[in-house]
C-alpha cells in the first residue's frame, strides 16, 4: 500500500557534526565511569550523583524509563495499524519503527552503563539467578526480547535497501507474527515499568503511589507512542524538507486526545477513591508539580478536540510536546520527586558528566535518526510529490 | 488501501478483544498476602530507654565484619561514623527536642536510636532482587546479600523502606553492603556483635518469638518497677543489675510494620520522631507481588493477548492481499 523511499541530502553537516561531538563527550565520561564506578570524581565533578537515597538518576529515569516511553511510536502505531486494523496511518509505520528500534536499543545500552555489575547482567536472563518475583525481572526479559522484535521488524527496511529481496520476503511472510509480539511486549514492560515503584511503598508520596501504577503508565506510553509520531513526522517535514503529513496526523491528534481522556479519567478516579484529592490542594510543592503535569496532559485534549486548531502544524506540533512533557514529567516526579528516603538526608540533582552522557545518548538517537532516514527507505513516498531531491522510491509489500 | 467501514469494525472488535482479555483474563488469580516468619527466625530487641549511647555496638559491628576502625572499643563513643554507609552497617542516632534534658522524652528530651538492617519478615529487597543475591533463609530468616549473583541494579536499595541496603558508587567493582546478622560467626558459636557488646542489655539477641515476649514483658510493668533484664542474648543467661523499667511509648516497632521485622524496638519517644517510617500491616513485597502474578502466573494472560493480537494481526494482513502479505509495507 505505502511506498517509502530515503531522504537522501548529504550526511555531513554542521547539524551532524555538533551530535558527533556531543557523542563524543558522552562516550568519555562512560569510559570514565567504567574505569572509576559510577559515582566517580571527574574533573568537571562526580560521574552521576547517585546517593543511597536517590540510588536511581536519569540514567535509569530518562534513559530507561522515559526513552522507551519516547520509542513507543513503533508500539502505538502498530496497535493503531494492524490490530484496529486503521491502515490509512500505515505511512508513519516506518519512521516510527525507526525511532522505537533506536530508543529501545540505547535504552538497552544505558542499563548497561547504570549497572554496577554490568558483567552479570546475563543473570537477569537465568533460570539458576532469575526471581520472577521481581518487577524489574519482568522488564528486563521483555525489554530483551522486544528490542529483537523490533530489529526483526525493520530488518525488511535495511534489506531492501542492500538488495535482499529474498530476505525481506521472507521476514514479510511472518511480519503478522512478529507485530503481535511487538504489541504485546511493550503492553507488559512499559507497564511494569509503572508497578517498579509498587515496592518502594511509603518512599513514594500517595499522591503517586497507587495499585493502579502499571495501568497509568501504560496508557500514558501508548499516548507517548502517538505523540512522538506527530512530533517526529513535523520534524521530519521541517528537517528534510519533505511534504508534511497533516491530514494524517490531526486524525491522529484525535485518537491521541481519546487515550488521553482515557488516562486523566482513571488517574482522577483512582485518587478519589484512595482519598488523595484534599492532598492535591495543599499547595505544598507536590501538589504544584501534580497540576503541572495535568495542565500539560489537558493541553493537548483541549488542543485536539478543536477541529479548527486539528488543521494547524503548529498546534499539532505543540500538542504532541506538550504531551510529551506531561507523561516524561509523569516518570520524573514518580521515580524522583515524589520519591523521598528514609535514614538520612539525601539531595539529587543530576552532575554535568551525568547530564552529559545523556544528552549524548539522545545525540546518538537524533543523528542515527538522520543517517539513516538519509540512506534507508524511510519515509513516506508522496504520490505526486514536488520536493527536494530523492532516491527512487522503493516498491515495499502491498 | 481503503479501509472499508465493515473491515475497520471487524479489526476493532478483533482489538478490543485483545484488550478485554488483558482485563479479564488475570481475575482467578489471587493476592498474595504477607510471607509468614520463619520457625527459627532470630533477631535483635532494641530497647531505646536503656541504650546510653556509648557507640560500643557500632566498633563491635565493624570488628566484627572486618570493616574500618578509626577508634579503639574503649573510646567507641568518639567513632566518627556519622551515618549507615558501605563500612557502617550499624549507627547510634541521637534524636534531640529542644533543651534535651531528659531522656526518653520527646519534649524537651532526648534518645538514642539503633539502626540497622530490620530482617523484614516479608523484605521488599528480596521481592525487589531480579537475580536472587537477595535472599531471606527459609529457617533464620536473616536477609542476606550474595555479590556473586548481583548485577548492581540497586533495586534493593530504591525498595527498602529503612534506607538500609549501601552501595559502592565509587568502586568500578561496587558490591551491596548490610547488617547479616554476624551469620558469619554463628558456627563459632557467636552471636550478632553488637547485641554481644551492648553493656546495658539496650540490643539483645535470640528468637524473635522470644524477644517479642521479653518486649511485651517489658511494656506490662509498671514504669519505676525494679527490674533484671536479659543482656546479650535470650539464649546465654546474662542478666543486667536491677533497674528500674522507664515509660514507653504503647508500641512495639517492628511487630506488625510493614509485614513485620525480626528487629523489633521499644522506645520512651514516638517512633517517627526517631526516623522510623510509619509503614502499613500489609508487605509492599506482597502488594508489588501481587500485581506482578495477577498479571503473569503461568504466562496465562499474556497467552490470552498474545492470542487476541495474533488473530488481529493476521485478518488485518489476510485482508490486504498480494504476495507480501502482513508486511510492514
Amino acid at each position: 500500500m505505502s511506498k517509502y523511499e530515503s531522504a537522501g541530502g548529504k550526511l555531513i553537516t554542521p547539524v551532524t557534526l555538533f551530535l558527533g561531538a556531543l557523542v563524543a563527550i558522552a562516550a568519555y565520561f562512560v569510559l570514565v565511569r567504567f574505569i572509576y564506578g559510577i559515582g566517580a570524581q571527574t574533573p568537571f565533578g562526580a560521574v552521576t550523583n547517585l546517593n543511597d537515597g536517590y540510588s536511581w538518576g536519569i540514567w535509569v529515569v530518562y534513559d530507561v524509563v522515559i526513552g522507551t516511553g519516547l520509542a513507543c511510536g513503533g508500539y502505538a502505531l502498530a496497535l493503531l495499524v494492524y490490530v484496529f486494523n486503521r491502515g490509512e496511518y500505515h505511512p508513519l509505520v516506518r519512521p516510527a519503527l525507526l525511532a522505537s528500534v533506536f530508543g529501545y536499543t540505547l535504552g538497552g545500552v544505558a542499563v548497561m552503563v547504570d549497572l554496577g555489575r554490568w558483567w552479570n547482567f546475563w543473570h537477569i536472563l537465568s533460570p539458576g539467578y532469575a526471581n520472577p518475583n521481581s518487577v524489574m525481572f519482568e522488564v528486563a526479559v521483555c525489554i530483551a526480547l522486544y528490542i529483537h522484535v523490533l530489529w526483526f521488524e525493520f530488518s525488511p527496511t535495511m534489506f531492501e535497501r542492500w538488495g535482499w529481496k529474498n530476505a525481506a520476503r521472507r521476514v514479510n511472510k511472518v511480519m503478522w507474527v512478529l507485530v503481535a509480539l511487538g504489541c504485546l511486549f511493550p503492553m507488559m514492560h512499559q507497564s511494569s515499568l509503572g508497578s517498579l515503584l509498587i515496592v518502594m511503598g511509603a518512599k513514594v508520596d500517595p499522591r503517586w503511589h497507587t495499585m493502579l501504577l502499571p495501568a497509568l503508565f501504560l496508557l500514558s506510553a501508548i499516548s507517548m507512542g502517538f505523540a512522538v509520531v506527530m512530533f517526529e513526522a513535523t520534524l521530519s517535514a521541517e528537517g528534510f524538507r519533505r511534504p508534511r503529513e497533516t491530514p494524517m496526523l490531526k486524525k491522529l491528534a484525535v485518537v491521541l486526545a481519546g487515550v488521553l481522556a482515557a488516562y486523566l479519567a482513571l488517574r482522577f478516579a483512582d485518587l478519589a477513591w484512595r482519598g488523595q484529592i484534599g492532598d492535591l490542594f495543599k499547595g505544598d510543592f507536590l501538589a504544584g508539580m501534580f497540576w503541572l503535569e495535568i495542565a500539560l496532559f489537558a493541553l493537548p485534549i483541549a488542543l485536539f478536540s478543536s477541529s479548527s486548531l486539528r488543521e494547524s502544524p503548529r498546534a499539532l506540533f505543540i500538542g504532541s510536546v506538550s504531551m510529551l512533557l506531561a507523561a516524561s514529567l509523569y516518570r520524573i516526579d514518580g521515580f524522583l520527586v515524589a520519591l523521598t528516603p528514609n535514614g538520612d538526608e539525601f539531595h539529587y540533582f543530576p552532575s554535568v558528566p551525568e547530564l552529559m552522557v545523556t544528552i549524548g545518548m539522545i545525540a546518538f538517537e537524533v543523528l542515527a535518526y538522520i543517517v539513516l532516514a538519509r540512506v534507508l527507505p524511510v519515509m513516506h513516498a508522496h504520490e505526486a510529490h514536488d520536493a527536494v531531491p530523492h532516491t527512487a522510491p522503493v516498491p515495499a509489500g502491498d | 488501501m481503503t479501509v472499508s467501514r465493515r473491515n475497520f469494525l471487524r479489526g476493532a472488535a478483533a482489538g478490543c478483544t485483545a484488550a478485554t482479555a488483558a482485563v479479564v483474563a488475570p481475575a482467578p488469580a489471587e493476592a498474595r498476602g504477607n510471607k509468614e516468619l520463619p520457625p527459627e527466625a532470630v533477631g535483635l530487641l532494641f530497647d531505646a530507654t536503656m541504650c546510653v549511647g556509648c557507640k560500643a555496638c557500632v566498633v563491635a559491628c565493624k570488628e566484627a565484619n572486618g570493616l574500618p576502625i578509626q577508634v579503639p572499643m574503649e573510646r567507641a563513643f568518639e567513632d566518627p561514623s556519622q551515618a549507615l554507609s558501605p563500612t557502617t552497617f550499624n549507627i547510634i542516632k541521637m534524636y534531640k527536642d529542644g533543651e534535651a534534658r531528659t531522656k526518653d522524652t520527646a519534649q524537651d528530651g532526648f534518645s538514642f536510636i539503633k539502626r540497622s538492617c530490620m530482617h523484614c519478615v516479608d523484605p521488599g529487597c528480596v521481592s525487589a532482587c531480579p537475580v536472587n543475591a537477595m535472599t531471606k533463609d527459609a529457617k533464620t530468616g536473616v536477609v542476606s546479600y550474595n555479590a556473586d549473583a548481583c548485577i548492581g541494579c540497586r533495586y534493593c536499595v530504591m525498595a527498602c523502606p529503612f534506607g538500609i541496603p549501601k552501595f559502592d558508587y565509587d568502586k568500578a567493582v561496587p558490591e551491596i553492603h548490610k547488617c547479616q546478622l554476624c551469620n558469619h560467626l554463628w558456627k563459632e558459636g557467636r552471636f550478632a556483635a553488637c547485641a554481644d557488646v551492648c553493656p546495658t542489655g539496650a540490643t539483645l539477641f535470640g528468637p524473635v518469638t522470644k524477644l517479642l515476649e521479653e518486649a511485651k514483658r517489658r511494656q506490662a510493668m509498671e514504669p519505676g518497677t525494679v527490674a533484671k533484664f536479659p543482656r546479650r542474648s535470650t539464649e546465654t543467661g546474662d542478666q543486667t543489675k536491677e533497674k528500674p523499667v522507664a515509660k514507653y511509648v504503647d508500641h512495639i516497632y517492628g511487630e506488625k510494620e510493614g509485614g513485620g521485622t525480626q528487629m523489633l524496638m521499644l522506645s520512651g519517644v514516638p517512633f517517627d520522631k526517631l526516623g522510623l517510617p510509619k509503614l502499613p500491616e500489609r508487605s509492599y513485597a506482597s502488594m508489588s507481588e501481587t500485581v506482578q502474578h495477577t498479571l503473569y502466573d503461568g504466562l496465562v494472560a499474556p497467552a490470552v493477548v498474545l492470542g487476541g493480537l495474533l488473530a488481529a494481526t493476521y485478518r488485518s494482513s489476510r485482508r490486504k492481499g498480494g504476495e507480501e502479505d502482513g508486511s510492514h509495507e
